[in-house]
């Protein structure tokens, strides 16, 4: 590594290279290094996690991994992690294409309306939908299901596949729907036949981002899902509770909830900005 | 390029979409609106009774209520302007030419914060700011410094979120900011850059155009995420000690979950809801004019 930092650059003299050098990797450092404490921590009994000052050099056990998983329902709270996040995404998909496909394609009255309304979902804070949406699961008998927290995490995936699907959509050539028009095709066939399959790169990265979202969500999860249906982030702050706090397990739980996102994190990372910021960055 | 249809076919496009975000955006809210002017608390939940906008005055002349919105407020004031900063540094820094894949590594660690679970950011925080245990006052012991109390001290325990939100989202505006530099034409930087050497005014003069959407695309998504600050805060501090770190998501949360009294938190939510619609209208008056 050293050599390749210190490389003589053609646009510019030898020194400010190397500085531009040790502050990226200090940068990288800065990013990283909270989850190489995660991890670590994740791999240390509880005496050796209780050290101070903090060990850097210790025996590695996956003890943590096999107690949580298995002992204390940690796994149990991943699968429904995971049932949550797939039915929300899938969910989202099904509702969200046609109607971006509408948004791009359609004209007619209320259009910046309703846009205007399906984006502003993304904005509500999860506190204000809360404790309503706890009153009326309590009625329906939908407390603590899967299905509560698959209907909550629609308000702000939704919003974010219409806005990425429609922006694919606008990208797709009119003259296509037109010529397939002209051979007698209905919208839906032109829809599903011609823009869908062209979009699916949009819809790939939307649905990423509805997985993400809903996987990392607490709060409705915390407020309505307190057992059979409990997911992992909400596990995860179970074992905050009590005087003995068990840090291994923490952050061994922690990394099982963040690795699988971080995945699809580096995979959607070209387009991590545009969906974070509804398109006001291309 | 759009074209008119019939209204059966736009219903059966979009129908599902508006069903399903009436049925679970609005329908909850106005069920939270008409719980707003009752008085109702689970511990006493036969004891129901309509009392108009009471809930409303109580919230509006609350100091508890304005004491959690300043603190959101100096939050917003102290760690987005600190981001912007640090995110415009690091943008310039990833923006300049040579050391490829340096910096291909660099964009992509810059992706990991952001993306991270809000509540494993907090039991992390939990970990590596203990006072005993902790990582941070190790690298401190280096430095000299005696052990802090982060988590058990008002004020340090404010400097701790404000730091871990920085954490987590100076890199997410120094991507944008890297995005907007990126689309300044290569033809202008070159030429001014053969004017001048000096960073500072290419910044000022030819950059800082280009920057100003994504600018105000991250002052207005920092201010909304600011406003539903919950999981971090809640699973690193849960709003202590005492009320220290207590932002307006948790103080509703508070207020509804552990004091019961869903007919105030209904109200302090609803305040909260008016407030991120006005905000959410600016922006997309500012940025989504050109829908078509």
């Amino acid at each position: 590594m050293a050599g390749k930092f210190s490389r003589p650059n053609r646009h510019g003299p030898r020194k400010p290279v190397a500085a531009e050098a040790i502050v990226l990797c200090l940068i990288c450092l800065f990013c990283v290094f909270p989850f190489y404490w995660m991890v670590t921590t994740s791999l240390k009994t509880q005496v050796v996690a209780l050290q101070s000052p903090p060990a850097w050099i210790f025996t590695p056990t996956l003890a943590n991994y096999w107690e949580v998983l298995f002992e204390d329902r940690v796994g149990a709270s991943l699968i429904n992690s995971l049932i949550v996040a797939v039915a929300t995404t899938v969910l989202s998909i099904g509702l969200g294409c046609p109607a971006a496909y509408a948004l791009a394609r359609f004209e007619f009255r209320g259009k910046k309306d309703l846009w205007f309304w399906f984006i502003t979902n993304r904005f509500v804070s999860p506190v204000v939908l809360v404790f309503p949406v706890f009153l009326i699961a309590r009625q329906v008998g939908l407390r603590d299901t899967h299905l509560a927290l698959v209907l909550m995490y629609i308000t702000f995936c939704l919003p974010i596949v219409i806005w990425i699907c429609t922006d694919q959509f606008r990208s797709i050539p009119y003259d296509l729907d037109e010529a397939a028009s002209l051979e007698g095709a209905g919208h839906w066939r032109i829809f599903w036949s011609i823009c869908l399959p062209l979009a699916m790169p949009g819809v790939a990265v939307s649905a990423i981002f509805s997985f993400i979202f809903s996987w990392n969500e607490l709060l409705f999860a915390y407020i309505l899902a307190p057992k059979a249906a409990k997911t992992a982030p909400a596990m995860a702050i179970t074992f905050m509770e009590g005087y003995d706090v068990p840090y291994g397990k923490i952050m061994a739980t922690a990394t099982l909830i963040v690795v699988p996102v971080l995945i699809f994190a580096i995979i959607v990372s070209r387009h991590l900005v545009r969906g974070l910021t509804m398109g006001a960055v291309k | 390029m759009t074209t008119r249809v019939r209204a059966s076919t736009i219903a059966a496009f979009l129908g599902p979409s508006v069903f399903a975000l009436a049925l679970v955006g609005i329908a909850p809210l106005l069920y939270g609106v008409w719980k707003s002017l009752h008085f109702f608390n689970l511990t006493k939940a036969n004891q129901q009774e309509f009392v108009g906008l009471a809930n409303y005055a109580t919230v509006l002349t609350d100091p508890v209520f304005w004491q959690s919105m300043y603190r959101t407020a100096v939050l917003f004031f102290v760690s987005v302007p600190t981001q912007i900063v640090l995110g415009v540094g690091i943008a310039l820094l990833l923006h300049r030419p040579g050391l490829g894949a340096l910096r291909a590594l660099t964009r992509l660690a810059l992706v990991l914060p952001m993306a991270t679970t809000y509540a494993v950011v907090g039991l992390l925080a939990q970990v590596m700011f203990n006072i005993k245990y902790g990582v941070i006052n190790q690298f401190l012991g280096f430095a000299g410094i005696a052990p802090v109390n982060w988590i058990g001290d008002p004020v340090n325990a404010y400097i701790a979120v404000i730091f871990w939100d920085v954490w987590q989202w100076t890199p997410f505006v120094a991507l944008v900011m890297l995005a907007s530099l990126s689309s300044v034409p290569p033809e202008i930087e070159e030429a001014a850059r053969l004017e001048t050497g000096r960073w500072w005014t290419i910044l000022r003069h030819i950059q800082l155009p280009f920057l100003v959407p994504g600018l105000v695309a991250v002052l207005i998504l920092r201010t909304a995420d600011t406003l539903k600050l919950f999981d971090m805060v809640f699973t690193m501090t849960r709003g202590g000690p005492g009320s220290a770190t207590e932002f307006i998501a948790i103080l509703i949360e508070r207020t509804g979950n552990r004091q019961f009294d869903i007919g105030l938190a209904s109200a302090q939510a609803i305040i909260l809801l008016v407030l991120t619609v006005f905000l959410a209208r600016a922006y997309i008056r500012l940025f989504y004019r050109e829908v078509r």
